[in-house]
């Protein structure tokens, strides 16, 4: 099965003499939606960096991870870069530290458009990478793009930072989107925009999203198929309904229960 | 909902230049034309005795004379050149070698990383003193430029140090990984966004390196590893007012004033700098 966007088989990740991901196999085909779940330091985030080869140094991958039918595990990292943007983009939790403090976001932006251009061999004058730029901006939602392009991140709020960094996945044209926890560090209404927005690009682009998140609500809202990992291992995998519906593994089902008290506690007494 | 979110009401205005800024520009350029202009002229020929020993100043002698009965204002002119020079070649040799071995062991792998620490912090720990003395004996003696050469030397191992750890920070943030996912290479990575980001701290370090450099050039000279006579530096000048400080004070007070003024002109420009180039700060 060579059309798989992500084949990820039995891969473990070590620190020294520590096992941090365990042998764990994933797929993700064209245009599927997958979540991933799990506490934190359940491997989650290994796994996502794992897959586009960029572990900090110490962390040794060992298995397969074959991105867009290129194996990652063990590759230069020239033949790398060439790979990631094309293959896989990745916004991620913090919207802070997403952007360069120092430069106007549209320049930003359009860094990246001008870097995809020059990959797929068709060089762009500058009117046509300010128009690709401002419609990138339009597609995120954001308001103003002529007057946004000109701000600086710290001009704009934690969510449209945070839709800048989605803009900026777009524009390289991934066959696959990494979310690591795109919506945690936001607030829930922003949440909840934020998501609706990166599962309508996503589908009507046709492209693969690899969803990442501790939230079980949030991933049942964005995901057709949910991985569940616990301490390196991934113990529960199925279709969202199947998942929540009937969780086989108990881990799954406490934190089921643990998402099911939060929202008790919430609920108005009479 | 795209009203719902506020954006700056107005594109960017910018606003009034920082005074730092201005004042530091004052202060330096001020010392620059000074020091240009002893090139072609100076009140007194600076190797002349061009009145009696350590007169009071005067119209004639706007800084009274030195021990020597030299004319001290124009020895402090021609002393402005050599702490500019100085300041300014050491910061640009300590930088320019300071900044590339900074992040060299910023991006090399960790065992190298390990060794250039280490390397630094011995370099750091050899006294600036040793490094012009290991100069001055492999050269023609000493001048001007093997003591600039020292001091940037010595220089270049804390702006190293300096430059890795701020490096590595910038180096550790999502929009570095998030450039890295998009394909960029490495060399787009340092000249887009870790120099840029880096630049300001690192500024405001080198201009505290240019006031340590005319000291250093000033304690060099003074052990003969530096400036030779006649062309006096505040350093030197210092010195040789040592000996007479409390019957003719002035002959310390006023190279330590030029001197005070150009360190604390540098600082200011560097600060101003830092503040434009910082886009938070430029547009409260």
């Amino acid at each position: 099965m060579s059309a798989l966007v992500l084949d990820i088989d039995r891969l473990s990740i070590t620190s020294g003499a520590r096992r941090l991901v365990e042998e764990i196999s994933l797929r993700v085909a064209p245009g599927e939606r997958v979540g991933l779940i799990g506490e934190s330091g359940s491997g989650k985030s290994l796994t996502a960096l794992a897959s586009v080869g960029l572990l900090a140094e110490g962390l040794v991958p060992s298995g397969s991870i074959r991105l867009g039918g290129h194996q990652v595990v063990g590759a230069a990292d020239s033949a790398l870069a060439k790979l990631r943007g094309e293959v896989a983009a990745m916004v991620f939790q913090e919207p802070l530290t997403a952007l360069d403090p120092l430069m106007p976001i549209g320049r930003q932006l359009a860094e990246v458009v001008r870097r995809h251009a020059r990959r797929n061999r068709h060089s762009m004058d500058r009117r046509s990478v300010e128009r690709a730029v401002l419609d990138l901006v339009r597609q995120v939602s954001l308001p103003h793009p002529d007057r946004l392009v000109r701000s600086f991140p710290h001009e704009i709020s934690g969510g449209q930072r945070q839709r800048v960094a989605i803009a900026m996945a777009l524009a390289c044209e991934p066959q696959l989107l990494i979310a690591d926890e795109p919506t945690t560090a936001l607030d829930v209404t922003t949440q909840a925009e934020i998501l609706t927005l990166l599962r309508d690009l996503v589908t009507a682009r046709n492209m693969a999203l690899l969803f990442i998140s501790h939230d079980l609500p949030v991933v049942a809202g964005i995901a057709e198929r949910v991985i569940v990992m616990r301490q390196g291992a991934i113990v529960e995998e199925g279709t969202v309904s199947q998942v929540f519906a009937k969780p086989a593994h108990a881990y799954t089902k406490s934190l089921m229960a643990a998402a099911r008290s939060f929202d008790d506690a919430l609920e108005i007494p009479r | 909902m795209s009203d719902l979110v506020s954006l700056p009401a107005t594109t960017r205005t910018r606003g009034p230049l920082p005074r730092a800024l201005l004042v530091g520009l004052f202060i330096v350029g001020l010392q620059l034309v000074i020091a240009l202009m002893t090139l072609v002229w100076t009140p007194y020929d600076p190797s002349a005795l061009a009145g009696q020993r350590l007169e009071a100043p005067s119209l004639i002698h706007l800084a009274g004379t030195d021990r020597l009965g030299r004319d001290l204002f124009t020895l402090i002119m021609i002393g402005a050149r050599i702490a500019l020079t100085v300041g300014c070649g050491a910061i640009l040799i300590g930088g320019l070698i300071g900044v590339t071995i900074g992040l060299a062991a910023a991006f090399a792998a960790r065992t190298l990383d390990d060794v250039f620490a280490a390397g630094l912090d011995i370099l750091i720990a050899f006294p600036t003193l040793l490094i012009a003395m290991l100069i001055v004996a492999s050269s023609d003696g000493a001048s001007l430029w093997t003591a600039t050469l020292a001091i940037g030397v010595a220089n270049s191992a804390i702006v190293a140090r300096l430059t890795r750890i701020l490096g590595k920070r910038v180096l550790a943030l999502d929009y570095i990984t998030a450039a890295r996912i998009s394909g960029s290479s490495w060399l787009s990575i340092v000249f887009r966004h870790v120099l840029p980001n880096i630049w300001p701290t690192l500024m405001v370090n080198l201009a505290l390196q240019f006031g340590l450099a005319v000291i250093a050039e000033a304690s060099l000279s003074y052990l003969g590893l530096g400036t030779p006579p006649p062309n006096a530096s505040w350093g030197r000048l210092l010195q040789e007012a040592q000996a007479t400080v409390q019957t003719a004070p002035l002959g310390a007070i006023a190279p330590g004033l030029a001197l005070v003024a150009l360190v604390i002109g540098i600082n200011l420009l560097a600060d101003g700098l830092r503040d434009l180039s910082d886009p938070a700060r430029r547009s409260a």
